[in-house]
């Protein structure tokens, strides 16, 4: 039973369709990130949740209420915006108050809570700051606290990272998901930045369009992706043009320049125009000769905790990582061969029309 | 921005603002000390300006009665206008900067643009609208609001109306800078908390104005308390400000040291007025404003 | 934001009224076929506007005043872009001092400037020239040409300037064909500015105009204090028909809401 459905919204702005028919169905204390590039409708469709738009067509249930056509101060989210909207002129404590004073909660109660928000996000003791006064991180936190204060069923997160460095964005989303965990609040975040979503939730929504594209977990949407687009948008991947020439029930042979590839795939409504996946972690380096395909390293990048190199074959450039386990990958103009296991292989529509890939 | 090493600076920029500088001190500077000083000049019917130094004047301006009806006057007049302007102009800048782009200009145009014309002609248009046969008046008696004309040009009431007109602009122009900068989330992190529209405009709008109205207020008091033109047209002769009291003393009796002794006390009340708000003002919102 | 409901409308309109109303009850009554002041009730007649070009003292006025709009915001310009560029560019101790002395003026009641300028031309003797009556204006109008020139000098990147002198461009080269276009319409906007403020002047000249120099604006304060007649109002309309034109052009140039409130758009 859903928690939070959304029923074929649509949004147009004139002739603009900004939600081009988008249904989802979110599960109770579930972590779910609406996940697209700039301009595929993922803000607009939180701030219908939120209420601050009206959709042109379409339904919003929460928790079995209707409340597509109520105001935003009597849906009860808990709202975490991309600028974090503190009010400069209140303190942090005031902030945190004031969903509070708004609900009626008399003051030693207020108090109690605040003290509480301010722990859960381990800002205790900054009471009395003002925003102007702490850091991005900081005002961040507050802005979590304030929305978590008002105990609400509902928490809406509006790319609210994107403002914080590397390092602390990468600490917040292990915090804001243990959080959640704790709390066990539903939670939808909206983000552009495939390693946010990764890290916290339980399912991702991928966007385009105006439309959701594929809804799994980010395992399975990592693994298995249902078009070029969230091929390319969730990590990288190769990509190679391939025609099929003969299938069963269980593979494909798959004909990409002079090799044949096969690849286990199960899917009837594949079409003979397809492209073949496989993402760089998946292909092993080997000595010239001994691999299913024959290349010559162009260019070799250490980061760190893995290599990253390009190897130019008559397949194209394919892009390889391998972990950084004390032996670097062959040096550039060195002669190498490429392996892979079957089972790595991805196989999809090749969408000419769109120009993709 | 870039900019040269303070180390590397030399004459240069002192060069290049030498010319309006010197033309400040020699122009601007000079003649405010030396009307300090003639203030402290003594005059006499006869004789004109004695070269002697007292401050007799500023203690015939603290101790005349006449004089401290004027000031009490040009005060309460001038808090009256700041009132007036703050109850209309922050609404209407309120309104204004709720329209659509291209109302939104054009009555920014239709407000500010009074400020660029002749401050002659604004007053001209009250001194024909109040007048006994002016037009208020006129519309007042067709629509049998009064049998007899009511006298505005020539009271203070009439002062107060003209210089509202006047100096509303300036109000707009503090409170639209300081709306330019609010965060519209903000107001959806209050209604997001469940707070109603009314309550959002009064515990999370209005605070963050405030500083724009504050000095707003300011102008408006400071230019209202220093007019001349508008209290000198619709107020006539009998309705003394001290700007025109200054001038009677200057133009008509003659009497240089008294006038410029009010001009002195004039300058420094506004600018104690000026600055000393600001600063109240700034110690006051520092914590909360950038 | 939200939109505006019928109350705030219905005070809009009215706020937009009181500030029309004088100017357009000037403008109405100009057009008045009477000899005296009255609405053109009757139908609309140009005998006032014909009267005004047969009014010595009214256009040698009018003239007086464009000719000092014309020398004092030229020369408020000339002074106000080298210190605009020196405190835009320059880090250097007195920059915040000199450029609060430069905007002063700002702060100065008009009437203590007025005195202020006559005692020292009484003192140096050269009350009731035209030249004296200019530097007045210099000085009133150079801060509303200097913060519009400093609010397009304030946003210059350097590094075009470093470019084009790293390619091989002189000093005076650079600054002609590199700077002075990006600050262009900020001068410009400032000049005008300056003109309209030079021409609409009216308090301080009172104390330092002389019957030989008298701007549009005193003599017009000088036959109000007497009378008040259609003339008067001629006079006004197309005061107020040339602003109008003036600020839709400072409006297409730098937009008349950086001019007037100093942010952009």
């Amino acid at each position: 039973m859903a928690f939070l459905t959304l029923e074929g919204i649509v949004k147009t702005y004139g002739s603009i369709r900004v939600i081009d028919g988008l249904n989802l169905e979110v599960r109770h204390g579930e972590f779910l990130a609406l996940l697209g590039p700039s301009g595929c409708g993922k803000t607009t469709t939180l701030q219908s949740i939120a209420g601050f738009v009206q959709p042109t067509e379409g339904r919003i249930v929460l928790d079995g209420r209707d409340i597509t056509h109520v105001r935003p101060e009597q849906r009860g989210l808990g709202i975490v915006f991309q600028s974090y909207a503190l009010f400069p002129h209140m303190s942090v404590a005031q902030n945190i108050s004031f969903g509070l004073e708004m609900r009626g909660v008399p003051k030693a109660e207020r108090a109690r809570r605040i003290t509480e928000a301010l722990d859960l996000v381990r800002l205790g003791g900054l009471g009395e700051r003002y925003p102007k006064a702490l850091s991005g991180g900081q005002r961040q936190r507050v802005a979590i606290a304030r929305a978590l204060a008002i105990r609400p069923n509902l928490l809406l997160l509006d790319e609210p990272m994107s403002n914080l460095d590397a390092k602390l964005r990468e600490e917040m989303h292990i915090e804001l998901r243990a959080i959640q965990r704790d709390l066990g609040i539903t939670t939808i975040l909206v983000t552009h930045d495939q390693v946010e979503a990764m890290t916290m939730s339980d399912r991702i929504a991928v966007m385009q369009k105006g439309r959701i594209v594929q809804i799994d977990t980010p395992y399975e949407a990592y693994e298995r992706p249902h078009s070029p687009f969230a091929s390319a948008f969730l990590g990288k991947t190769n990509a190679f043009a391939g025609a099929v020439q003969t299938r069963n029930d269980r593979c494909c042979h798959v004909q990409v320049k002079d090799t044949m590839l096969h690849v286990p795939h199960e899917d009837r409504s594949l079409g003979n125009d397809v492209n073949v996946y496989i993402r760089p972690e998946k292909i092993r380096l080997k000595a010239a000769g001994e691999g299913r395909l024959n290349g010559r390293v162009r260019l070799r990048v250490f980061l760190g905790n893995l290599w990253l190199v390009a190897v130019e074959t008559n397949f194209g450039v394919v892009h390889m990582t391998q972990p950084n386990l004390g032996v670097p990958p062959p040096a550039e103009d060195s002669d190498v061969g490429l392996d892979w296991s079957d089972d790595d292989l991805r196989l999809l529509d090749r969408e000419v029309a769109h120009g993709q890939v | 921005m870039a900019r040269y090493d303070a180390e590397h600076v030399g004459s240069a920029p002192w060069l290049l603002s030498a010319p309006a500088l010197l033309v400040f001190v020699a122009l601007l500077l000079v003649p405010l000390l030396l009307t300090a000083v003639l203030s402290l000049n003594l005059f006499s019917d006869t004789d004109g300006v004695l070269p002697s130094y007292s401050l007799g004047n500023y203690l015939e301006v603290f101790k005349d009665d006449y004089f401290h009806e004027i000031f009490l006057r040009t005060g309460g007049m001038a808090l009256a206008v700041t009132v007036l302007c703050v109850l209309l102009g922050v609404p209407e800048t309120i309104i204004i900067a709720r329209m659509a782009p291209r109302w939104r200009s054009l009555f920014l145009l239709v407000v500010l643009g009074p400020l660029l014309i002749s401050v002659v002609v604004r007053t001209l248009g009250w001194a024909i609208l109040l007048g006994n046969n002016g037009l208020i008046n006129d519309a007042l008696q067709a629509l049998g609001i009064t049998d007899q004309p009511v006298k505005m040009l020539f009271t203070q009431f009439g002062v107060i109306i003209a210089l509202t007109h006047v100096l509303v602009p300036f109000m707009v122009i503090a409170v639209w800078a300081t709306l330019q900068r609010l965060d519209l989330q903000v107001e959806w992190a209050g209604l997001s908390l469940g707070a109603s529209r009314l309550t959002v405009f009064r515990r999370i709008i209005l605070p963050q104005i405030m500083p724009g109205v504050l000095s707003g207020s300011i102008i408006v008091f400071a230019l209202a308390a220093s007019a001349f033109a508008t209290p000198a047209i619709i107020g006539g002769r009998r309705l003394k400000v001290v700007a025109t009291a200054a001038y009677d003393e200057f133009l008509g009796t003659l009497n240089w040291p008294l006038g410029a002794a009010i001009a002195m006390l004039l300058l420094v009340a506004n600018l104690i007025i000026i600055v000393g708000c600001s600063k109240l003002a700034e110690r006051r919102f520092k914590q909360v404003f950038e | 934001m939200h939109k505006n409901g019928y109350f705030s409308l219905l005070f809009h309109w009215l706020f937009i009224l009181f500030i029309v109303a004088p100017l357009v009850v000037v403008m109405a009554m100009a057009f008045t076929d009477k000899g005296y002041l009255s609405l053109p009730t009757d139908g609309l007649s140009l005998r006032w506007f014909r009267a005004l070009l047969e009014n010595q003292e009214m256009l040698d006025a009018f003239v007086l005043s464009l000719k000092l709009g014309l020398v004092s915001a030229t020369v408020a310009t000339l002074l106000a872009v080298p210190a605009a560029l020196a405190i835009s560019r320059y880090e250097f101790p007195g920059r915040g001092a000199l450029t609060g002395f430069l905007l002063s003026p700002l702060m100065i009641p008009s009437v203590v400037l007025g005195i202020a300028f006559l005692r020292f031309f009484s003192m140096a003797q050269i009350g009731g020239s035209f030249w004296a009556l200019s530097i007045t204006h210099v000085i009133v109008v150079l801060p509303y040409a200097l913060r519009l020139t400093l609010a397009s000098t304030i946003g210059l990147e350097r590094d075009i300037e470093q470019a084009a002198l790293s390619l091989g461009a002189r000093r005076w080269t650079a600054f002609y064909r590199v700077v002075l276009p990006r600050i262009r319409t900020g001068v410009i906007g400032g000049w005008m500015l300056a003109f309209i403020q030079s021409f609409d002047e009216l308090t301080m000249t009172v104390f330092v105009a002389t019957p030989g120099t008298t701007t549009l604006p005193v003599a017009m304060y000088n036959q109000i204090s007497q009378t008040i007649d259609p003339l008067i109002t001629a006079v006004s309309t197309v005061l107020i028909v040339g602003t109008l034109l003036l600020m839709l052009v400072l409006d297409r140039m730098v937009g008349l809401d950086r001019v007037l409130i100093g942010e952009g758009k």
